[in-house]
């Protein structure tokens, strides 16, 4: 076990990264990513990591020249945000469909316009249909973990699909935190080299990416449909994997104080740490408040949502993001949809919330919590609200 | 050729063999097809050289015609024919 040290999040994520011994970088700098890339390539100029480093001119550029490297079998990274995850959104569904075990960091920053730097889910949040595995990340340590076990799923012979980890811009990204890094044998023993489903070489030409008419084209979005669904037993397999090697443990659906609770909060992402603040002292009061941390976006883990869900009786499911002129936030809709096969339907409450960075302190969550205790009729609710906004 | 099921598409679709994409009829596609008058062709090859599938051949006789399992039907050939040897004929 490496020693614990005191690093930003971006400089510990690249860190991780290099230990994975990727081949080939492409990424362009967009803030709050920036030190994602600026690190990397530190790394690669002082001979630490033996990696092309590809300077390309905008994010479009970084996800094609990955996609051409992860084609050619290198172990190949990105790291992006915001308007650079839209400016990549075209290749996004190419990566996926060419099955390319590509790893992608986004420090998640709200979306233009307009213009803000801040944290929210409205860069993700659109690029949910992409086909990409979607993990999120409570702080630096989970953000260094699954930067590793990322390369692990996607690469999985089961797998070959892209994943991408969210860290929360800023509120993550810019935070000293107090980290471990694992030792490169760690490392070494636990990801095995990257072995391609198939390689553009000249020696034996293949043709990736080709062309296809509306004879196959359903069978290849079912293939891909199949492949992200199965995709989750190799998550839970390495996740079982990294907790044995490392003693942390990473579940699809985590949960605080959830065992016993009648009210339930459902948080993704950097927010959850501070919710967990919030359920302590509403415990204190007595309130029976649980907290439930969906870590795995894409594959959707129904079953253990239904699970963790079962013996609520109302359930507040937080969002950074909105589905404009939609069902609300789409995290909303995903756990609505979810619950609606299943024997259990709490009242249902959804707070849009910590927009383009606004703060959000223990108060407001448990300020969400009195809201939804004293609304009594207790019927579920279609409705979602922006918390805290001025009226 | 027997359409493949989706569990039996290679991953990625990755396509192994050089040069398949000629198995791939395109000429499926059209609606129209390009009919030559021969009594009218100076063999000036104009509808060769501007065909963009390359679907146009030339003959022994030095006549031309188009590959019927590539041609799309645009009816460039027919554009740029200027003694207007080629008509464009709706398909059945």
């Amino acid at each position: 076990m490496g020693k614990r040290v005191g690093l930003e999040v971006t400089v510990a994520v690249a860190e991780a990264v290099a230990l994975c011994r990727i081949d080939m970088a492409g990424v362009y700098p967009i803030t709050p990513q920036s030190h994602i890339a600026e690190h990397l390539s530190n790394l690669v100029a002082d001979g630490v990591l033996d990696a092309e480093f590809v300077t390309v001119e905008s994010e479009h550029s970084a996800m094609s020249a990955v996609i051409g490297a992860s084609a050619t079998g290198a172990r190949s990274y990105t790291a992006t945000a915001s308007q650079g995850l839209l400016l990549m959104n075209e290749l996004l569904p190419i990566a996926s469909a060419m099955r390319l075990p590509i790893c992608m960091a986004i420090a998640n920053r709200a979306v233009s316009g307009p213009l803000n730097i801040l944290n929210d889910h409205s860069d993700i949040m659109p690029q949910r249909d992409t086909g990409w595995i979607t993990l999120f990340v409570e702080n630096g340590q989970e953000a260094i973990d699954l930067s590793i076990q990322a390369f692990k799923i996607a690469e999985h012979k089961d797998v070959m699909l892209p994943v991408c980890v969210n860290i929360d811009g800023f509120q993550l990204t810019h935070m000293v935190e107090p980290v471990e890094l694992p030792t490169q044998e760690e490392v070494d023993k636990f990801l095995p080299p990257f072995t391609p489903h198939a390689t553009l070489h000249p020696a034996k030409p293949v043709t990736m990416g080709a062309f296809s008419m509306s004879d196959y084209f359903a069978e290849i979005m079912k293939a891909k449909d199949e492949a992200i669904k199965n995709s989750k037993k190799v998550i839970l397999e390495v996740w079982d994997e990294w907790g044995k090697m490392f003693g942390r443990n990473y579940k699809a659906v985590e949960t605080y104080q959830a065992e016993d609770a009648e009210i339930l909060m459902l948080t993704m992402g950097s927010m959850g740490e501070t919710a967990q603040v919030a359920i302590d002292e509403l415990r204190g009061k007595g309130i029976k408040a649980g907290l439930v941390k969906l870590r795995l976006w894409r594959p959707f883990p129904f079953e253990e949502i239904r699970a963790t869900l079962k013996n609520a009786k109302k359930l507040i499911v937080t969002d950074r993001a909105c589905s404009f002129g939609g069902p609300g936030g789409p995290v909303f809709s995903e756990i609505k949809s979810a619950l609606y096969a299943g024997d259990n339907h709490p009242a249902m409450y959804n707070f849009i919330y910590g927009l383009g960075g606004r703060d959000v302190p223990v108060q407001d969550f448990t300020g969400m919590f009195e809201k939804v205790i004293a609304d009594t009729d207790n019927k579920a609710k279609d409705t979602y609200e922006f918390w805290g906004v001025r009226e | 050729m027997a359409l493949k099921t989706w569990k039996e598409l290679p991953v990625g679709c990755v396509v192994s063999e050089p040069g398949s994409a000629s198995e791939y009829h395109t000429g499926s596609w059209r609606s129209q097809r390009p009919v030559w008058n021969d009594a009218k062709c100076i063999k000036c090859g104009i509808c060769y050289v501007f065909c963009p599938e390359g679907c146009v051949q030339q003959a022994e006789d030095g006549l031309f015609k188009a590959n019927l399992d590539y041609c799309k039907g645009c009816g460039i050939c027919a554009h740029e024919c200027w003694p207007r040897a080629i008509t464009m004929v709706e398909e059945g």
